[in-house]
């Protein structure tokens, strides 16, 4: 069972929102790190790069295989995580603490459109 | 209906093990039980131990066997001793590859195995049927009755005795084999591998093959998936039939013509070498590394500074032993030389790299 928690919203391509004012803190979902394995290295953007809801802001690569980071609100980024991306490996020992990037949002509202926990967790099956 | 997926004697097992498992060559496949990352390091630095009962199991024998071998592959079996292993490939006419495989030299005139990769075993069958005119010889395809446990590692050898019994494997050295018994049935001990350490692929039936399995993990030694066999075979520079060999990739291309023995008076597909040789070919199998900790994966984009495609990436991972990311490629041959800079484009990003030697890892076979 992978962990899921109550109060974010998520994207149907695993990624996390936590909503703090008029900034999304972005991460992945627990079931997606195990998933992936472990994952050796995070592609990150860079501070003012501006993404559009459903864009690709980055990639984790794992031994096996390499997904898509998939922007889930339209916004500008204003911070990136720089500890995952030293150390990728954080975001396999807990992917909720190990945000990825901090997007201040250009259209809060798109929060709304996104699953809450229980949605999320019938999407993934568990 | 989908494409029915096969399952090998040991699926109860992985299931039981919890292994992610996954499709592959029309199997269903255990891809990791622990983690790739750990199964990786238990045979580089233990032993850990493979299903590979996928694998194809084609004997040929009859008075015309060795001419017959000869014809349709790469490497000379003429003079091969009885309990030796030979490696090469099946050729097209053209020069591209039907497989690459393994030739055993069996304890009686005239008797060959073939063991083949599990995507080609029909494949491969066919092909030697339609070879056969003019050879007096039988081609008996066995695979589905072959259960095969690969245990590989620097204490493969301690383990198969230790544990399994088999006091045979101590005096075998790399690429021979020794036949034992197991409940009776034939066992074949071989001391090859796919991972760049010592080890043993161990093939009998399907009963013996869930015995041995069962005693292996009673003993505490890691089962490991596809997984990390990629990431080991890849480190040591062993090419994967469908990435590095194809019907599109030669042997020559590959960088294998030290199995093509061109000096035989004929084997398919030899004139084709022989031109390739002469007049060297457009595209060449390449090691690139990049200097950064992204990772160039198959299909992605190998250019110049300029973004002039030149090539294309055919495996590549950040390694686990070596903490290198690095990739195989094939490339335009003018840039296959050691040193030659080169760029992998990863999503948007190009990563600046040079080619390096395509054998990695320092491989630890038995002498």
């Amino acid at each position: 069972m992978s962990k899921i928690l109550e109060g974010l919203k998520y994207s149907e391509t695993h990624e996390w929102v936590k909503v703090e004012g008029d900034i999304a803190v972005i991460g992945v979902s627990d079931f997606a790190q195990k998933e992936m394995g472990d994952i050796t290295y995070v592609d990150c953007p860079s501070v003012d790069d501006e993404f559009e809801q459903g864009e690709e802001f980055g990639a984790l690569e794992s031994v096996k295989a390499s997904s898509d980071l998939i922007c889930p609100v339209s916004g500008t980024v204003v911070e990136v995580n720089d500890a995952v991306v030293d150390s990728p490996e954080l975001v396999n020992q807990d992917a909720f603490e190990n945000w990825i990037i901090k997007v201040r949002m250009s259209d809060a509202s798109q929060v709304d459109g996104l699953m809450d926990a229980s949605a999320y967790k019938s999407m993934i099956g568990e | 209906m989908a494409e029915i997926i096969k399952t090998t004697c040991l699926h109860a097992n992985h299931l039981a093990l919890g292994a992610q498992m996954s499709p592959f060559a029309g199997f269903d496949m255990p891809i990791q039980y622990a983690g790739i990352t750990a199964e990786h390091l238990a045979v580089r630095q233990s032993a850990g131990m493979f299903d590979v009962s996928h694998m194809g199991e084609i004997f040929i024998d009859g008075p015309d066997a060795e001419r017959f071998i000869n014809h349709i592959f790469t490497n000379n079996i003429s003079g091969m001793p009885m309990g030796k292993i030979m490696y090469g490939m099946m050729l097209y006419p053209d020069g591209g590859c039907v497989d690459d495989l393994l030739v055993y030299r069996e304890f009686q005139p005239d008797h060959y195995l073939l063991v083949v990769n599990a995507a080609n075993i029909d494949k491969d069958y066919e092909w030697m049927l339609a070879q056969q005119e003019g050879f007096e010889v039988n081609i008996d395809n066995q695979s589905d009755i072959w259960g095969q446990v690969a245990v590989q590692g620097p204490l493969a050898e301690k383990t198969v005795i230790d544990v399994l019994g088999l006091d045979c494997a101590a005096a075998l050295g790399f690429y021979e084999y020794c036949n034992a018994l197991w409940n009776g049935k034939r066992l074949i001990v071989s001391r090859t591998g796919y991972t760049g350490e010592d080890g043993f692929e161990l093939y009998t039936d399907q009963q013996g093959t869930v015995e041995i399995w069962n005693r292996l993990i009673e003993a505490g030694i890691q089962p490991c998936g596809l997984g990390c066999r990629d990431t080991l075979r890849f480190e040591a520079g062993l090419p994967l039939y469908g990435d590095e060999l194809s019907q599109d990739i030669s042997p020559i291309e590959a960088g294998l013509g030290m199995f093509c023995k061109l000096d035989k008076a004929e084997f398919i597909g030899r004139e084709s070498l022989v031109a390739q040789k002469e007049l060297g070919t457009e595209k060449k199998l390449v090691g690139i590394e990049i200097q950064d900790r992204a990772i160039p994966r198959n299909g992605y984009p190998v250019e110049l500074e300029d973004g002039t495609q030149i090539g294309t990436v055919t495996t590549g991972y950040h390694s686990i032993s070596l903490d290198r990311s690095i990739c195989f490629a094939l490339v335009k041959s003018e840039y296959a030389a050691l040193g030659t800079p080169l760029w992998i484009r990863i999503r948007k990003k190009t990563f600046a790299g040079q080619v390096v030697k395509k054998r990695f890892y320092q491989t630890n076979y038995k002498k």
